[in-house]
């Protein structure tokens, strides 16, 4: 925005502090008000140039002052006018909506991840630490917060308003949101996508913390588990240790480092080892079958709920990797941000 | 028959003028002459009736929901009977109303007219497509009497295959016949237009209302087979669970929306256009010019109808499709923005040099350009990326949609019923009881919509039967504007009817308009014609008109 930081600031105080204005609470919200204002004001002026025109004519063009209509063909040259500066206003919009687009879906490498799961009729956050809530979640201000989020049932929409952000949350995939909140406080999450009865019903609320607040509500509200820890019980009472048990002989292959990796399959095409790669092997691994190995592991299919395959996931994930890789599951950088690892790529 | 009157509000004395002996209305007696006719004009009145009747039914849903919203708690009904509310309003209004309103009544009565036609192409398909949506109404009500449906009229997957319990396959089978009224309506249009023109009547000397219509019908014709699919694939996968939406069974639940807005994107167009057409139509005579570049204004109807085929995945930014592909569908949407903007500029320059009045139909026509100036506009906050995230499902939505078919197209319709009516019925309406229904509208709309603008950026979402209480103020005013809009639809209503029986006699040219319509009797004969005339001008000849009424007494039967 090319409007003096003072005179911004006036402005946002004061809509801020006006009932028609939502609160502007994370990194984006700013970056979204600008360009919500420069589209407010193409559309002020464009209807008080066509309101002025139809008002203008009408009072200049009536019948009692213009008896007889003059006859015009039309004319090129205004014609050309009216498509060109309409076309540049809105490949303006385009470029900066797009700019924003990819600010908003593309999370910053350091961002930390919690998962939340849709379903009907609440919103289910399961951090790392092991910590649960229910249409609630807690984060820290000042550090880039990314949500890795599935539904269990039909689609949901995650909406945070004040932080301007949401994400469509979809039955069998994960789609990831993030943000970074700027100021303590608590914030309306809606669901957005119609889900049936209590659609109106699941809403929550992200309290946003001081990093002190943040660190003492983790400890506070551990379940004594991480998501890894029991993805690792999982791990043993599902049977998944009888065949990737880490040995040669294994019937599996070794799941050691290969969250990240790039896997050779046995059809010889290679796919990214992330989030989504390691739940779809898990429910459909006829599919997915690694080159060297025979095609014998069961399907999981409706028995694990979608908590468990992410504890599973995260399990996964700590399997003796020393790098970690952020989530950018459906972001344009997800190929950049795993390189293959040499040794990784099983025979 | 009184000749025809000279200057525009001129009307014949109504104390000796009459109706025609012979029209198309007294021509055959009884019920079973209007239900088994093949006359386009009788049809289009058989749809007129069923459309509006469809109308309140859906306009009285929407009443109910705003009750609802008057209070932030979920008080008057309970939830699942909400939802069946919005879904009941959205699924009447779209397929009952707003895809069939212009082209079916005002279409199917005026466009073998315009073109020196005695009838449509194939007239017994046009009465079949009235039966089919008649039939289609039928589940529709069925739906709702045996118990209502709650899917939203999008039907999203797999909300609607698998979580419900309600009537949506009928429901679905309603929007499946009725699709095919619609693509036959399309198809007999297109072939009315390309083989049944009058001698002389090239393309371009055709008006704008017929090329609006042939777009949109291109449109009904390859968009809506989509959704028929898109329905059969459903009430498959309902029944027998068949999987194509399903994930646990391998399907893709984003196919269904890649489906649905295949055919509801350009649907909005269906029926936006031939709104357009009667804007066009309108324009000029009210303000004695021919439209201000005509070629232009009847190219842009055909490219709008062309590109809105390739703009269908911005319903779908926020759902997790790549990156990329939302950027083509973005600029695609900015793309088709600026048709739509070539036309409210050549409108209004239509006025330019003009002789402008202001008659009813002039002022619903105006109060669609700034109605609809501010829907498009709004719209391409929503083709910005990265603003759709933000507003996209919220109020700001139902407010954007509101101003582009109920400012927009209910606009365009009701100018073109006040327009039309006197050719329809004979008779005029009461002049300035007309004009305050239209202010009435204007004013009502307006207070119903713009303060959901305001409602979506701050968050609310849609199709909440319950919502925080921050948001009350805002939709106190919203319920407030609805009863004020309420009753500006009703009052069309009764001193339409009014006017069938007590109306002055309009004559065969009250506005002093160039259209062939005008050229004949109101209302017309059955075969539209006495004998087919040769076109030897362009739409909106005024000077050709003048010359005309100058030398000649018309000749009716
Ligand atoms: C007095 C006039 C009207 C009022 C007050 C009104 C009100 C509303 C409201 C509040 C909703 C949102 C429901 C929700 O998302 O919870 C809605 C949805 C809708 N309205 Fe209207 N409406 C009116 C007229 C119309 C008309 C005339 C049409 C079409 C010709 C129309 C078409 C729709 C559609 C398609 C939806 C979407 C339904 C859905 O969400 O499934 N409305 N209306
Ligand atoms: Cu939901």
């Amino acid at each position: 925005m090319h409007i003096s930081p003072v005179l911004w600031q006036f402005l946002v105080k004061w809509l801020n502090a006006s009932a028609l204005f939502p609160r502007e609470a994370s990194t984006i919200a700013p970056y979204a008000d600008a360009l919500y204002f420069f589209l407010l004001l193409m559309t002020v002026v464009g209807v008080i140039l066509v309101g002025a025109l139809l008002f203008g004519f009408s009072v200049m063009y009536r019948k009692e002052k213009h008896p007889v209509a003059t006859q015009i063909e039309g004319s090129t040259l205004l014609e050309a006018t009216w498509t060109i500066i309409p076309l540049g206003i809105f490949l303006v919009v385009f470029v900066w909506g797009a700019l924003l687009y990819f600010r908003i879906y593309n999370p910053p490498t350091n961002a930390m991840n919690i998962y939340v799961v849709g379903k009907q009729w609440m919103w289910k956050a399961e951090h790392p630490g092991g910590q649960h809530e229910i249409n609630a979640l807690h984060v820290p201000i000042g550090k880039p917060v990314q949500l890795t989020m599935i539904s269990q049932d039909v689609f949901h929409s995650f909406s945070i308003p004040d932080f301007r952000v949401k994400r469509e949350v979809i039955p069998g995939r994960y789609t990831t949101v993030w943000f970074q909140a700027t100021e303590p406080g608590t914030y309306h999450i809606f669901c957005t996508q119609y889900c049936g009865t209590n659609h109106s019903q699941m809403i929550g609320e992200v309290t946003a913390l001081s990093p002190e607040d943040y660190q003492k509500w983790t400890q506070e509200s551990t379940s004594g588990m991480s998501l890894a820890q029991n993805g690792e019980r999982l791990f043993a009472s599902m049977g998944c240790n009888s065949c990737h048990s880490g040995s040669a002989a294994a019937r599996g292959p070794n799941l050691a480092g290969v969250y990240g990796s790039k896997l050779q399959l046995a059809g010889g095409s290679e796919v990214l080892v992330n989030d989504a790669y390691l739940r779809d092997a898990i429910l459909n691994p006829s599919q997915h079958v690694t080159a060297g190995y025979a095609p014998i592991m069961p399907t999981y299919q409706g028995q694990i709920s979608e908590e468990g395959l992410i504890d599973l996931v995260e399990y996964v994930k700590t399997l003796q990797t020393n790098y970690r890789v952020q989530q950018t599951l459906t972001t344009s950088q997800s190929d950049q941000a795993a390189p293959t690892t040499p040794g990784m790529v099983k025979p | 028959m009184s000749a025809t009157s000279t200057t525009i509000l001129n009307l014949p004395d109504q104390s000796t003028a009459t109706l025609p002996k012979k029209n198309y209305i007294n021509n055959e007696h009884g019920l079973l002459s209007w239900l088994l006719t093949g006359d386009h004009k009788r049809i289009a009145i058989l749809y007129l009736i069923s459309i509006t009747f469809f109308f309140f039914i859906g306009g009285a849903f929407a009443g109910l929901i705003r009750l609802e919203l008057l209070t932030p708690q979920p008080d008057l009904v309970a939830s699942d009977t909400y939802n069946k509310f919005f879904t009941m309003h959205g699924i009447i209004m779209i397929f009952l109303f707003l895809v069939p309103s212009v082209p079916a009544t005002l279409g199917n009565f005026l466009i073998p007219i315009m073109l020196g036609a005695k009838d449509l192409a194939f007239p017994k398909i046009n009465l079949l497509s009235w039966y089919l949506y008649m039939a289609g109404g039928t589940f529709t009500l069925a739906a709702l009497v045996l118990g209502g449906v709650d899917t939203g009229w999008t039907f999203t997957t797999p909300l609607s295959t698998h979580y419900l319990n309600t009537h949506v396959i009928t429901a679905a089978t309603a929007i499946f016949i009725a699709g095919f009224s619609s693509i036959f309506t399309g198809l007999n249009f297109i072939v009315t237009i390309h083989r049944m023109r009058a001698p002389g009547m090239t393309w371009f000397r055709m008006p704008l209302f017929v090329w609006s219509n042939y777009a949109a019908s291109i449109l009904m014709v390859l968009g809506t087979p989509v959704l028929a699919i898109a329905i059969v694939l459903v009430a498959l996968e309902r029944t027998f669970g068949i999987g194509v939406f399903d994930p646990t069974k391998g399907g893709d639940p984003l196919l269904f929306q890649h489906l649905f807005w295949f055919y509801s994107h350009p649907a909005v167009y269906i029926m936006i256009l031939p709104g357009m057409g009667v804007i066009s139509e309108v324009i000029s005579t009210f303000s004695r010019k021919r439209v201000f570049g005509y070629t232009a204004v009847a190219f842009s109807s055909v490219a709008i109808a062309l590109f809105g085929f390739f703009v269908w995945e911005h319903h779908m930014f926020i759902m997790g499709v790549s990156n990329y592909s939302a950027l083509v569908f973005s600029l695609l949407t900015m793309l088709v923005a600026v048709p739509s903007a070539i036309k409210i500029f050549n409108w209004a320059f239509t006025l330019q040099q003009g002789s402008i009045t202001f008659e009813t139909p002039m002022l619903y026509a105006f109060g669609f350009m700034g109605l609809f100036t501010i829907g498009g506009l709004t719209g391409v906050f929503l083709g910005s990326l990265g603003m759709d995230i933000h507003l996209t499902e919220t109020y700001f939505i139902v407010a954007h949609f509101h101003f582009v078919m109920v400012g927009g197209m209910l606009m365009a319709f009701l100018a073109g019923i006040h327009f039309w009516w006197p050719k329809m019925t004979g008779r005029m309406y009461p002049e300035s009881l007309s004009k305050l229904a239209a202010v009435i509208t204007f004013i009502g709309f307006n207070l119903t919509f713009l303060p959901q603008f305001i409602l979506g950026y701050l968050g609310m979402p849609r199709r909440y039967h319950a919502y925080p209480p921050e948001y009350q103020v805002l939709n106190v005013l919203s319920t407030a504007g609805a009863t004020v809009l309420g009753v500006g639809y009703l009052l069309p209503m009764l001193y339409l009817a009014w006017s069938l029986k007590y109306g002055a006699i309009a004559g065969n040219n009250p506005w002093q308009a160039t259209g062939l319509e005008w050229q004949i009797q109101s209302p017309p004969l059955t075969e539209n014609f006495i004998e087919i005339p040769i076109v030897d001008h362009e739409a909106y000849d005024y000077e050709w008109l003048e010359h005309k009424t100058k030398h000649e007494v018309t000749t009716v039967g």
